[in-house]
């Protein structure tokens, strides 16, 4: 049995600098020089500053943009660290609601919801994902049918014609990989960016 | 239920049948220490191994010494990893400024990555340096999962070996599988998921001004290298809190696709090196058959379940399935699909918030996991627990016609169902009695993010994947407290070793042994009847144990549901 003691020091102890140190620094030496735009985030970059990335939901309040999904991300409360408070989108803390199914906050906040996004739009079925949080609460997309249900607010905030909003949206859908993997989908970070360059042209 | 989405579940199914035999076979060269395609390459790096760490790979060891080398392996990744949480603080590559971790933290993460749970009570972004992240997790995410092929490597051996005392050699499994299997494949399937978007940059976390003018800052890091073998290794813990949720874990379709079909590849692989090894694929198509009818039941109810929605949103005029706690971009077959496949093997990567499934929709993961992670399995660990439950089934088929019961060629005797037995039976007695406990201890209940039965179930997912080394979790459950740190660590220890030791024991057993020719009176075990009578003994055993826990958690939910009641927390 003593003669194992030198195997498990030195085999785990070459194994671990193989995976634990050679591995990863590879892999990011190669992605680095082959997809540096991945590789450090997908980070969209105007005028100078990074806005966000491509991948990552963000924030949208106003009128004037499209909407992502509702966020259940916290952040420690500034007053008390050992508390935290709700920061939608906080991409530095990802995480979800979890609540249940039979959790009558879950139902209390859905119902809130729905109310807040009738008096926008009052004709149209609310879309499911407008009203439940996503499980990152970093998603980047909404479905087709939730960008569609918010383009009266934003025609009438913008100043434009629904049917140009309308068609920003379809060109911003993004349909099932092969026609067969994932589900269509609209970025809204990327929509919105669309949307200012339409105002601005 | 749509029809793209079976035929995404159908194009899934259809790609691991694929896979099977040509993984399969490359391992099995692998482990017959025979030459392969990367021998070249890696055959010098090899025996520097050995000549190293004074490694003579000729001499093979008994099961009490190879045992005994898995645990001293254990040992230093342990400390290690448990060094690393606390001294992080000092430590270099660590732009984000991460302090110490508390110390039941440090611990329970330390075991749960050395038993390939990989349970997180941490949020990786913001507890993890990326060091840690990197020399600790990652390594530890090639080890467990490489430890865990090898031990059932070291049991098809005593099946196939005949009156012989040993069963391998550890340091020379652990280092073939560890170069030829494992980094082979996670060095271009990293570089994959470079490409589809995932980062892989040492840099500082990126303040960014959205458009609205607020800031907002982006957590990045040495992802890929890890998601590659968190994934591969069936390992589960996820560089950032949401796990594969996470827009930067798994950021399109086809990454997510990908990502489903590492997670079985090699489990599913490991039936066919059985076949191969035992002399007959057939065989190996048997426990094959066996895992996928498991597999393809749970994921219909899982579907059907989040498909139908929850009654109580439903109500209000919503259509479309469960979307609470899902990522638009995989919808409700993308998650479910995860769901079951992430918890038949021992994974534990969730794409979405099992917590937030309907009642009954997070039942089947609960399920999978109580059911002892044998659809598929982790790593090797699935293999040989699916082999106990053969073992068992062969016994009660050999009572049912009063013959000694034989498994290829091998005859299974008292010692061999007394120590699966004991196998089996730990695992229970880990969740439930751990859940048992919890429900006693105030802080622990205070710990539950939901109010009634939801919240009970939260606790018994909680030791259930801790107990299974599975580590996905009903996530609102707020385990990062004392109680929940300590317990679940020991679940997770016993889940693991009281498992292994047992089945080690057998496979010296069943090494020593004869090997006797099959006769007319031997039961085949290629064909329906096998497959359905293991079936059964899984469903029986699974069934007896757990059913009355989940009566109080997911079933009264949906009952109450049904009846319209919701609950509140005061």
């Amino acid at each position: 049995m003593l003669r194992e003691i030198r195997p498990a020091i030195l085999v785990f102890a070459v194994l671990t600098l193989i995976t634990g140190l050679a591995y990863p620094l590879a892999m990011t030496g190669i992605a680095q020089v082959v997809f540096p735009y991945q590789a450090n985030g997908s980070m969209i970059v105007r005028n100078g500053t990074v806005i966000g990335s491509a991948l990552i939901g963000q924030d949208f309040e106003s009128d004037k943009y499209f909407h992502g999904r509702p966020s259940a991300t916290t952040a420690p409360d500034p007053k008390d660290p050992a508390k935290t408070v709700p920061a939608p989108y906080n991409a530095a803390n990802s995480g979800a609601a979890n609540l249940g199914p039979s959790n009558k906050a879950l139902i209390d906040r859905v119902k809130g919801d729905i109310a807040t996004l009738k008096k926008e739009n009052p004709a149209a079925v609310v879309p499911i994902d407008l009203v439940t949080t996503s499980a990152s609460g970093l998603d980047p997309d909404i479905t087709p049918e939730a960008a569609l249900f918010q383009v009266p607010r934003i025609a009438k905030a913008r100043k434009l014609p629904e049917d140009r909003v309308r068609q920003l949206v379809s060109g911003n859908t993004q349909g099932r990989l092969f026609g067969l993997l994932g589900e269509p989908r609209v970025n809204v970070l990327l929509l919105n960016l669309a949307l200012d360059r339409l105002a601005a042209g | 239920m749509t029809v793209i989405g079976w035929a995404q579940i159908l194009l899934y199914c259809a790609i691991i049948v694929a896979i099977t035999p040509i993984l399969g076979g490359y391992m099995t060269r692998v482990f017959n220490g025979e030459r392969t395609f990367l021998s070249p390459l890696l055959r010098p790096i090899e025996i520097g191994i050995y000549k190293i760490a004074g490694v003579d790979e000729r001499r093979e060891q008994n099961w009490v010494v190879y045992t005994i080398a898995v645990l001293l392996f254990h040992v230093g990744g342990f400390v290690l990893l448990y060094v690393l949480c606390r001294a992080q603080g000092y430590l270099p590559f660590n732009p984000a400024g991460q302090t110490a971790v508390e110390q039941g933290l440090s611990l329970n993460t330390a075991i749960s990555f050395i038993t390939n749970t990989n349970w997180q009570n941490y949020g990786g972004e913001s507890t993890m340096s990326y060091l840690v992240q990197m020399f600790g997790l990652t390594h530890q995410n090639y080890l467990s999962a490489a430890t865990g092929i090898v031990l059932a490597m070291a049991l098809i051996r005593g099946f196939t070996r005949h009156s012989v005392r040993t069963v391998g050699n550890f340091w020379v499994d652990v280092t073939r599988c560890t170069l030829y299997i494992l980094l082979p494949i996670c060095i271009p399937y990293a570089l994959f998921l470079v490409w589809q978007g995932i980062p892989q940059t040492l840099g500082p976390y990126v303040d960014a001004t959205t458009l609205e003018g607020a800031k907002q800052t982006i957590a990045v890091g040495p992802v890929a290298s890890q998601i590659a073998i968190k994934m591969l290794g069936t390992n589960g813990g996820g560089f950032f809190n949401a796990n594969a949720a996470h827009p930067f874990e798994n950021p399109t379709a086809l990454s997510d696709f990908v990502q489903i079909i590492s997670i079985f590849a090699i489990g599913a692989a490991l039936t066919n090196v059985f076949g191969r090894m035992v002399g007959n694929q057939r065989q190996g198509w048997a426990i094959f058959a066996i895992m996928g009818i498991l597999f393809v039941v749970g994921v219909f109810f899982c579907y059907w379940a989040e498909a139908h929605g929850n009654d109580a949103l439903n109500a209000l005029g919503l259509t479309g399935g469960n979307m609470e706690g899902k990522e638009v971009r995989f919808g409700i077959v993308g998650s479910a699909l995860f769901a079951v496949i992430t918890t038949a093997a021992s994974c534990g990567a969730v794409n979405a918030m099992h917590d937030a499934f309907t009642a009954l929709g997070g039942m089947i993961p609960l399920i999978n996991m109580e059911l002892g992670e044998v659809i598929i399995g982790g790593v090797g660990a699935g293999m040989y627990g699916m082999l106990l439950f053969v073992i068992v089934s062969i016994f009660v088929a050999g009572l049912m016609v009063g013959r000694t019961p034989e498994y290829v060629g091998k005859k299974i005797e008292a010692k061999e169902v007394k120590m699966a037995m004991l196998a089996i039976l730990v695992l229970p007695l880990m969740y439930l009695g751990w859940t048992a406990v919890a429900m006693q201890v105030p802080s622990a209940v205070a710990s539950m993010n939901n109010p009634g039965p939801h919240g009970f179930t939260e606790v018994l997912y909680a030791y259930t994947s801790q107990t299974a080394n599975n580590g996905s979790a009903f996530a609102g459950l707020n385990g990062n407290t004392l109680f929940y740190n300590l317990t679940g660590a020991v679940a997770m220890f016993v889940g693991r070793f009281w498992v292994i030791i047992p089945k080690m024991a057998i496979a010296g057993s069943l090494a020593a042994k004869k090997s006797i020719p099959a006769s007319s009176g031997t039961f085949p075990t290629t064909g329906g009847l096998f497959v359905g009578l293991v079936i059964g003994v899984i469903v029986i055993i699974g069934g007896l144990t757990f059913f009355p826990a989940l009566a109080l958690g997911p079933i009264v939910e949906q009952l109450a549901q049904n009846a319209g009641t919701l609950f509140s927390s005061n």
